[in-house]
């Protein structure tokens, strides 16, 4: 055990008497104590079952970590963190399979209707025998979920239909035993363990997420999805996911989530990683609400997430759309590593922020590829003692020939307590290459407010109708019922932002 | 009825509306003419609820409705519409989901069912056809990189959609082609009825052969310094306003 660890291990020791459980024969219980340290990373790895190999890597990340600060470039600012005063690993009971809605816990069933999941789904989603058998009703294009709530995929839906296709769906754990040759061989390989100072926490005791592979040729014929919830005291939520494109496959994943109220500050450092290979696409969009804290900026959750793409394959096609609403503090620059000849990454965001919450976000485009392409559209929106960071980067390495990248940033001001910045960083290595930046900053103007008032608005909705026609270029890049769920969100979150 | 009385306002603690009275029965169109700067479009602002714009003494009553105690919208619910002077463009929002939002928020104000995206789009198009208007209006961006008379005729598609009991046409002509004004005139003649009234402020008595009005109000420095029937407009168009200063 390192130096470090071991230090901490004593600390612990002292100032918690309880502290020494004996992981190995104790992983019937559902939490794992408060604190982190080598056994919590075994104790997690065992409850999982997990190999040797993953243990190991787990491990190595683990010291890693040990090693690392906390990154303090980004503007934003929070009191420190203090990593031993969190638990590392929590499950929802588990019963066996209920027989009907009737059986699932009511507090859930009320998450999942705020949520807006349709009946029939909900009940998939809390695992109900033979609930997932027969597609939805109604003709629109089904939805398959893989349903995160804390640690732990408690269901995973239209498994059959997309095993039809040898599409794999399922949660990264079970992934790690069904697919153990796959899963060793991605995980990581897109951000390493030692990428930044919340990759590797996460590399250590990442708990579940969602794992997918679509083989070659295969376009999935349905959008896979994930809603995300944190609902335990003091959870630390680290989720993992991986998604695989292989040659020519086609696939759009959505991610929402969402959380209800609470008083302490809870850390969320997830890491996504998406692999396209030769002529692949993978379209990632995500709407995330979770719970910003409340007025005077308290008990928000504290975002911090790594998420990359590399798009190895020749003419591969990486899209991130995200819909930042919530959290307290937002760190997030989804990325794509434009390997591939003609390979082409895109950045479409809208960040909201209201009230005391921060967000730091964009994104990375590395061109290495020849003719690789980028787009970014970036639309942050602040109100109330909201501050919203636009940080990008994009480089251009000397392989890059004729590489292109169109970044556009707008920013929205609401209120005049609010800040908005552009940190755009550009690195062009190849004299081919090119790459254009455009900025505007904006306010909603009183006219415009009045405007609509004066044909029947109420101002809460011309604010929504203002900042949603703001990110129109944004959300016409989601799929349709999602493009919905987030002008509503929109919306929501400004809530009392004027007047 | 729209009925003022005694109505004063200020604007950035500058008296502009000096003591309006003024009474449009219902049925009737009054038409609002003054020099620049005179007060024509505060009052418009005034009645529609802008804020800034000050009250500082009397009262507006539309249909026995304290209209100054309302907000814009709830105003807008009752049927006061405006038809702005500089009409506001709203970048990224469709015309159609504007108009669709806007009515049926009247709609639901007033207790009354929502329209549905295809029963909206049947009747946008209907107006749509009497305004001789293109259904390209419908889709572009609200008075987005419009031309000034295209911002005036979508002002008057809005009206027409709205169906509002008390229109304000705040200089809707100014910037108009001859045809133009001539659809814009056929827009508040459609609404004609006994529960509707109308304002019509203008610069020029062209528009009022379109629109006869009832009456014809001359406003000066925040007053209404003479009143009378459509004649006045054609005598004011030959002797300008200094006659009438003189006179008042
Ligand atoms: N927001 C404002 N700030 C300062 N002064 C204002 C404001 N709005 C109006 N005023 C002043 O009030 C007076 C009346 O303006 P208003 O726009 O009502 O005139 P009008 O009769 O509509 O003129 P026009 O025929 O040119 O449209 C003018 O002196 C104008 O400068
Ligand atoms: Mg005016």
């Amino acid at each position: 055990m390192p130096a470090v660890a071991e230090t901490l291990d004593t600390v612990q020791s002292v100032t918690e008497g309880t502290y020494k459980w004996g992981f190995s024969t104790d992983i019937e219980m559902d939490f794992a104590p408060k604190g982190l340290n080598e056994d919590i990373v075994r104790f997690i790895s065992a409850k999982k079952n997990e190999p040797q190999w993953l243990l190991d890597w787990r491990l190595k990340a683990y010291a890693t970590w040990l090693k690392m600060d906390e990154p303090t470039w980004p503007s934003v600012k929070y009191p420190k963190i203090d990593f031993q005063d969190a638990y590392y690993y929590a499950a929802p009971k588990v019963k066996s399979g209920p027989k009907s809605l009737d059986e699932v816990d009511p507090e859930l069933l009320k998450t999942y209707a705020k949520l807006g999941i349709p009946l029939k789904e909900q009940a998939i989603l809390a695992g109900v025998e033979g609930a997932g058998d027969s597609p939805s009703e109604g003709g629109r294009m089904p939805i398959a979920v893989d349903a995160v709530f804390d640690s732990v995929s408690v269901a995973t839906s239209y498994k059959a239909r997309l095993a039809k296709d040898g599409i794999i769906f399922c949660a990264i754990s079970e992934a790690v035993h069904e697919y153990p040759e796959l899963v060793r061989q991605y995980l990581g390989s897109v951000v390493p363990q030692g990428d930044n100072y919340y990759a590797a926490l996460n590399s250590a005791v990442f708990t579940d997420g969602s794992f997918v592979y679509i083989p070659k040729g295969v376009r999935c014929p349905m959008e896979l999805s994930t809603y995300f919830r944190i609902n335990a005291k003091s959870t630390g939520q680290f989720e993992r996911t991986l998604i695989i494109a292989d040659e020519g496959a086609v696939v759009s994943y959505l991610e929402g989530c969402t959380a209800p109220m609470r008083d302490e500050n809870q850390l969320h450092a997830a890491v996504v990683e998406l692999v396209a290979m030769d002529d692949a696409q993978i379209k990632y969009s995500t709407v995330q609400n979770w719970y910003p804290g409340d007025a005077e900026g308290r008990g928000g959750i504290y975002n911090f997430v790594t998420k990359r793409a590399q798009c190895r394959g020749a003419r591969s096609k990486v899209s991130w759309t995200q819909v930042e609403t919530g959290s307290a503090i937002t760190w997030k620059y989804p990325s794509c590593v434009l390997l591939g000849d003609d390979s082409v990454g895109e950045f479409y965001s809208v960040a909201i922020t209201n009230n005391h919450q921060q967000a730091d976000t964009g994104t990375k485009m590395i061109h290495v590829g020849k003719r690789t392409t980028s787009t970014i559209v970036s639309k942050g929106i602040s109100a109330g003692k909201g501050q919203n960071t636009y940080r990008g980067l994009v480089r251009v390495a000397p392989s890059a020939s004729g590489a292109r990248n169109h970044t556009q940033c707008d920013s929205l001001l609401i209120g005049d307590q609010c800040g908005a910045h552009t940190v755009p960083y550009i690195e062009n290595r190849n004299m081919t290459a090119k790459v254009e930046h455009e900025a505007t900053t904006s306010r909603i103007a009183e006219d415009q407010l009045f405007y609509c008032r004066q044909r029947g608005l109420s101002e809460e909705d011309a604010v929504g109708l203002i900042v949603n026609g703001f990110c129109r270029e944004v959300l016409k890049e989601l799929p349709m019922e999602f493009a919905v769920e987030a002008q509503k969100l929109l919306q929501i979150s400004l809530e009392g932002s004027v007047g | 009825m729209l009925k003022i009385e005694g109505l004063t306002a200020e604007v950035e603690g500058k008296p502009i509306l000096k003591g309006i009275d003024l009474e449009v029965p219902d049925g009737e169109i009054h038409a609002i003419m003054g020099p620049n700067g005179s007060g024509k479009s505060t009052l418009s602002y005034v009645l529609a609820g802008r804020d800034g714009y000050e009250v500082t003494g009397g009262t507006a009553h539309f249909n026995g409705v304290d209209l100054l105690g309302l907000e814009p919208e709830e105003r807008a619910a009752i049927g006061v519409f405006l038809a702005f002077q500089y009409p506001v463009e709203l970048p990224g929002v469709g015309n159609a989901n504007f108009l669709r939002t806007a009515l049926n928020a009247q709609r639901r104000a007033r207790g009354e069912g929502e329209l549905d995206a295809m029963q909206f789009l049947k009747a946008a198009r209907a107006r749509l056809k009497e305004l001789q208007m293109s259904e390209e209006m419908l889709k572009r961006g609200v008075n987005v990189g419009f031309s000034g008379g295209e911002k005036k005729r979508n002002e008057v598609l809005q009206m027409a959609l709205l169906r509002p009991k008390l229109a304000i046409l705040d200089e809707t002509d100014s910037g108009l082609d001859i045809d133009a004004l001539k659809i814009v005139a056929d827009g508040v003649n459609a609404l004609r009825a006994p529960e509707f009234s109308s304002l019509v402020i203008t610069h020029y008595q062209r528009l009022l052969d379109y629109i006869v009005p009832d009456r014809v109000h001359v406003l000066m420095a925040g007053r209404i310094v003479k009143s009378g029937g459509p004649e006045l407009a054609k005598e004011l168009e030959a002797t300008g306003y200094a006659s009438v200063q003189a006179a008042a």
